[in-house]
């Protein structure tokens, strides 16, 4: 933008160049037909701020299900077809599961519910409650307190150590193939 | 060493290594901060944990098996070699690199310990490990995760504190020692296991163990690990008022444990599977173990119950297709570890056969008897006459006892996890007692049945130090060398021996045993071998006694020993007279000497020759 006001020539050469867009782009010409009738720029639409998303590392997330893989084989029983097999068949596959996952969430992560209430008892939330960690339903209305149900005592996750991993460590290989000689 | 700011505890297990530290500075008296050492180590390729135990386990990867960068731990360079729990993982796909056990061939006198022998199954190209070395590893590895969290304080400038089975021979302390020295903890102090975890229940009884125990209690320590079994007997005195500890007897080497007993299941429920048809391989009998054991655990901790599920997984991606299942009764566990491990036999009740033929294995002495009853019969028979001479104990025991009554036991080790198997052993103790109308042992409880001997270790480097009580002893065991006696020969036969006293029974750390008037020949520039023998029982040979004739269990040969006199200023084959004089170093291991009768040189005599000459 140009504080001191322009000369004849740099007028001249404005002039020329106006010339030619107001020819050739709408959108310019437009601006100076404004500008000839003395209306003001409409003010720019401020684009709503973007909410803070963020991506994830899948490094943990792959981790986490290397582990349930070793030790509960969890993904070949969610990769298996099960509706071949009838259910004392999926039993048995399902305590390898139950006790090495159980195992794994035990190990490494610290879990503990988010209510301590027995589910099914009764229950005030006051004004500014977690709404994150509580999730209200059904007849939702009104202000706080909130008097209802617990339905689930939800799960809160107070401790995470996952092993740590070497820099090169290729964390996509979830279980690597075995080949014996 | 009185800068150390530790106490650290290691106990090198058999099946696994766990690390406890005291720290100095803020503990005093009962009051004592101490912790579990978590040590990094490998568990899966690339991918590091902090536990609290190590297993003792070492893999020895081919080449291409492992890359160089997922061998990575927290500390410096790859190791060629992985130790801890990705060598057991790895060791159970591929037996042949795995070196485990190395704790029992340390105590294995029929091997050269100092000779690449393991993993004993290898096949040539596997480039082997020697059980000293394998110790080693295990010591460096801990060293190195003590280092990287304590740089202030490195290991070798604590108070370091190894403990041992109570049943180690000489050889192997001396060993255990050598390999510690090796990686710079040339200062350390060896503790027997069972003191150990009576240490621990001292320190978690938090000064009210006086009121637990009284002047006149004989303390059974029942120590029964992954793959040893050990006994001690630890007799409470009084002296200048207070209540001191005596350790008065201890038990021989039984290779017999925890690991036997998994295996023994998983036997078990392998025939039942082979006889519908079904074979397992390896990798499944290993997982049928590791399930058998989970199946164990549920049983003997719920009554309740006939019997637990045992799955054996596919080793395939199909999991639910292959998954094998089937179950483990009580009348099973009842039937191979109830009755097999822990039979109600009679106090008069020997273990069968000597400790000689392989269990399960090939290559270690594993007991011949699974019954840790009968062995624990057999120890307290033998050790009747144990509290004999200790003051206020010489009329203790009435005339008409068969075997010493221990008035109070102390259970440590894994397998005791499972209380029905502790309560079953002290009601087998208690009938013993009955049938002599003596009152029932009472249970020593509160220690952590896993980390007590590293704890009990870590706060006996406190105790040391003149903080608390300590338990006296000395060596549990007499040694004796055999002498030709002066007998006229008889064509055919072998000149009969006699045994001389060198090391007298309770020789404490830091004390030198006398000289024996009796002098042995040594042939200069030549080894020498004398048989060497130790008793447990003879408590009253002093130095210079000669045994010509003794009972079949009183006297337990050892590994020959041998000095070697360098030729130096003499003739080689020149006949030298020598002494041979005992003393017990402060590190707590026997140290055998050849003295000549003129000059001040001395020359060392090995226990462990077997790789040499």
């Amino acid at each position: 933008m140009y504080d001191s006001q322009p000369d004849f020539f740099t007028r001249l050469t404005l002039a020329l160049r106006a010339f030619g867009r107001i020819l050739t782009q709408s959108d310019f010409a437009s601006d100076v037909l404004r500008l000839d009738r003395g209306e003001s720029r409409p003010p720019v639409v401020e684009e709503p701020p973007k909410p803070p998303l963020r991506e994830t590392s899948p490094d943990s997330a792959l981790q986490l299900l290397a582990l349930l893989q070793q030790e509960g084989r969890f993904v070949d029983f969610l990769e298996e077809n099960v509706a071949a097999y009838s259910d004392a068949e999926i039993g048995g596959a399902a305590r390898v599961v139950h006790e090495g996952c159980r195992k794994v969430i035990h190990d490494y992560l610290h879990l503990e519910p988010v209510r301590t209430e027995v589910e099914g008892a009764q229950l005030t939330l006051p004004a500014g409650f977690d709404a994150a960690a509580v999730r209200l339903t059904g007849n939702v209305v009104g202000q706080p307190p909130f008097t209802g149900t617990l339905m689930h005592r939800g799960w809160r996750a107070t401790g995470i150590t996952l092993p740590k991993i070497a820099e090169s460590h290729d964390v996509r290989v979830l279980a690597p193939a075995e080949v014996e000689l | 060493m009185s800068e150390a700011r530790y106490a650290v505890g290691i106990d090198l297990g058999t099946t696994h290594c766990v690390m406890a530290a005291v720290d100095l500075n803020t503990s005093d008296g009962d009051e004592v901060v101490d912790r579990i050492e978590l040590i990094p180590q490998l568990t899966a390729p690339g991918s590091v944990e902090e536990r609290p135990v190590l297993p003792s386990f070492l893999y020895l990867p081919h080449p291409d098996e492992l890359r160089p960068e997922d061998r990575a731990l927290p500390w410096g360079e790859p190791q060629p070699l992985v130790v801890g729990e990705l060598a057991r993982g790895m060791g159970g796909r591929t037996p042949i690199r795995l070196a485990a056990s190395a704790k029992s061939w340390l105590c294995h006198p029929g091997v050269d310990r100092r000779a690449a022998i393991l993993p004993v199954e290898a096949p040539d190209e596997v480039p082997r490990i020697s059980p000293l070395d394998a110790s080693i590893r295990y010591l460096s590895h801990l060293r190195a995760a003590w280092d990287h969290r304590h740089p202030d304080a490195p290991l070798p400038e604590q108070d370091v504190v190894l403990t041992v089975p109570a049943s180690f021979d000489p050889a192997a302390r001396e060993l255990t020692a050598e390999a510690a020295a090796a990686v710079g903890l040339g200062h350390l102090v060896l503790l027997e296991e069972p003191q150990a975890a009576l240490y621990h229940w001292i320190l978690a009884a938090r000064g009210e163990w006086r009121k637990q125990v009284r002047v006149g209690d004989i303390i059974l320590v029942i120590d029964l690990g992954g793959g040893t079994a050990d006994f001690s007997l630890i007799a409470v005195t009084e002296r200048d008022g207070a209540l001191e500890l005596v350790r008065i007897a201890v038990g021989d080497h039984i290779l017999l444990g925890g690991d036997n007993m998994d295996l023994a299941l998983a036997h078990t429920v392998r025939a039942k599977l082979a006889e519908s048809g079904t074979r397992l391989d390896p990798w499944q009998v290993q997982a049928l173990t590791h399930g058998c054991r989970h199946a164990k655990e549920i049983l003997l901790s719920d009554a309740a119950l006939d019997a637990a599920p045992v799955v054996v997984p596919s080793r395939g991606s199909k999991l639910i297709g292959g998954t094998l299942r089937t179950e483990l009764t009580r009348a099973e566990v009842a039937n191979t570890l109830v009755e097999g491990f822990f039979p109600e036999v009679a106090a008069s009740a020997h273990p069968a056969g000597r400790a000689r033929a392989a269990l399960t294995k090939i290559g270690l002495p594993y007991a011949q008897d699974p019954a840790v009853t009968r062995h624990l019969a057999a120890f307290l028979t033998r050790q009747l006459g144990a509290t004999r001479d200790l003051a206020g104990f010489e009329n203790r025991a009435p005339d008409n006892a068969s075997f010493l009554h221990p008035t109070a036991v102390l259970f440590n080790g894994g397998v005791f996890k499972a209380p029905s198997l502790l309560r079953r052993t002290l009601n087998i103790l208690n009938s013993w007692l009955a049938t002599e109308h003596a009152p029932p042992a009472r249970l020593l409880e509160g220690i952590d049945l896993d980390l007590a001997v590293a704890l009990g270790a870590a706060y006996y480097g406190h105790v040391r130090r003149g903080r608390g009580v300590r338990i006296r002893g000395g060596t549990a065991k007499a040694y004796y060398v055999g002498v030709e006696s002066a007998m006229p020969a008889v064509p055919g036969m072998e000149p009969p021996i006699e045994a001389l006293c060198i090391a007298p029974f309770g020789m404490e750390e830091g004390t030198q045993a006398e000289l024996p008037p009796q002098e042995v020949g040594l042939v200069v520039g030549e080894p020498v071998r004398f048989r060497f023998f130790s008793s447990s029982v003879r408590r009253h040979d002093q130095v210079g006694a000669v045994l010509e004739q003794w009972q079949p269990d009183e006297l337990e040969e050892l590994e020959e020993i041998a000095a070697i006199l360098p030729a130096e200023d003499r003739q080689p084959g020149e006949v030298v007279p020598v002494r041979l004089h005992a003393a017990v170093t402060e590190v707590g291991t026997l140290r055998l000497e050849a003295v000549p009768r003129v000059g001040a040189e001395s020359w060392k005599i090995e226990f462990d020759v077997r790789g040499e000459g």
